[in-house]
């Protein structure tokens, strides 16, 4: 699979850093079971993790940690080999282990309007956004929305266009939080899209929470 | 473009890159020599060349042969880095070198896993130190990780002058990480090393997060031009 829309590069760099929140973090990790391009940059930004920690002083580490280490060495089984992935699976790996169903039709979808229909995740008690699943039939449009936070979008079948380009499958949409779109489902089958959403921290207030309607859509 | 000969030692000249900056390959053997240097600055890109030269032929004696050996140089060396990198993490001495025993383990039992093509030992070893942070200090969130080797595909290696060019990645990084501005250069360090996320970045600093995410995009954009990565 070769996807058309990539992963900000700040995106990029904050999985290196292993900074995500879990919400994002889940769509992000599920484009790159799906996307060489945005491996390689995963692994450039690496790098630069790689070479901070070069650069940081050295803890002096006591003779007692390096001889229980060295002490271990003997016992310790070897690490087994992961069958390898399966890179184009109808489900990215990341989202599939979550999946108690092999099906995504088996899901209990809630419908929400007319032609739209939603799956919530269920992430651990202290994740800060939510990932949802949408199913958009052929036609349907999202009512325009601003974002009003962090929201990754990863096109998991069919595809759904608005003034930014044509979104298939294996293509993520990580947007400013200013940017508003209008995404309609492309003719012939359901749009799926895994999406995370994250709210901004510093919009406590319901107030400001009313005023960002599809947040909860 | 520097083209450099010389006939007595032996040596192939393989990578010509920007500026004096000469590569050479001994035959049938990967170790980088790095001539025609003379600055300070140039000496020490070369030891960082020599040095990560080392590092992944300890690595591939842990992986083939179980070097014991092998792994303690390579625990003198990395051991007191991954414990200041989980000490930014308000882990006490002692939780950070059980932290460390962990991730040096996890090295002798992985050591088969590390591919140099892909990047330098100090970057996989980075990666452990990350995940174990995740998995074992910040419990409050976690974050989900893709396996990246999980995924590759032979059609994914990339092409052999690139694997040579990997080689000097981690004197390439520590130029990418001294040229850029010390705003982007701070951010990075937040992220990297004291485990912040974008928004914490912004609070900290007082600044928008979408300067936070431009700085990050500007660092990011320098190092990319400096290992001459597409697009
Ligand atoms: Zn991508």
């Amino acid at each position: 699979m070769t996807p058309a829309h990539h992963l900000d590069h700040s995106t990029i760099l904050a999985y290196a850093a292993g900074t995500l929140d879990e919400a994002i973090g889940l769509v992000v990790a599920s484009h790159l079971a799906w996307c060489p391009q945005c491996r390689t940059a995963v692994r450039a930004a690496e790098a630069l993790g790689g070479g901070l920690l070069d650069q940081l002083p050295a803890a002096a580490v006591s003779e007692n940690c390096r001889a229980r280490t060295m002490a271990m060495l003997q016992g310790a089984s070897l690490h087994r080999f992961p069958a390898p992935a399966v890179a184009d699976a109808a489900v990215p790996g990341p989202l599939a282990r979550l999946l108690s169903v092999a099906n995504l039709d088996d899901l209990p979808w809630k419908k929400k309007a007319p032609g739209v229909a939603m799956y919530d995740f269920k992430l651990s008690p202290t994740a800060k956004g939510q990932v949802k699943l949408l199913r958009i039939g052929p036609g349907r449009a999202v009512p325009e929305h601003g974002h009003g936070g962090e929201e990754v979008t990863l096109i998991l079948g069919g595809a759904y266009r608005d003034h930014i380009g044509r979104f298939g499958r294996g293509d993520v949409a990580d947007l400013d939080e200013d940017i508003e779109h209008k995404p309609v489902a492309e003719a012939g089958e359901d749009c799926i899209c895994l999406v995370a959403i994250e709210r901004p921290t510093r919009f406590k207030s319901i107030a400001a929470r009313l005023m960002q309607p599809l947040v909860g859509i | 473009m520097v083209v450099f000969s010389d006939d007595t030692t032996g040596l192939k000249p393989v990578i010509y890159r920007r500026g004096a900056h000469v590569s050479f390959r001994t035959m049938g053997n990967s170790v980088m020599l790095v001539a025609a240097m003379t600055t300070a600055e140039q000496r020490s890109k070369q030891d960082k060349v020599i040095l990560e030269a080392e590092f992944r032929s300890l690595m591939e004696r842990v992986a083939q042969n179980r070097d014991r050996a092998a792994f303690e140089k390579l625990f003198t060396h990395f051991a007191p880095r991954l414990k200041s990198f989980i000490m930014r993490k308000n882990a006490n001495a002692e939780l950070a070198e059980d932290l460390v025993q962990e991730a040096m383990i996890a090295v002798w039992k992985k050591a088969g896993l590390y591919q140099p093509g892909r990047g330098s030992v100090s970057t996989w070893i980075f990666t452990i130190g990350r995940n174990l942070r995740i998995d074992r200090i910040r419990r409050e969130v976690s974050m989900p990780l893709v396996e990246l080797g999980d995924y590759d595909e032979a059609s994914d290696d990339p092409p052999g002058d690139e694997v040579l060019a990997r080689k000097q990645e981690d004197s390439l990084v520590s130029k990418a990480l001294g040229g850029i501005p010390e705003e982007q250069r701070q951010i990075l360090l937040l992220s990297f090393v004291e485990d912040m996320a974008q928004s914490e970045i912004a609070t900290r600093l007082n600044i928008p997060l979408g300067t936070v995410k431009s700085r990050m995009r500007l660092a990011y954009g320098h190092l990319r031009r400096i290992l001459e990565i597409q697009p």
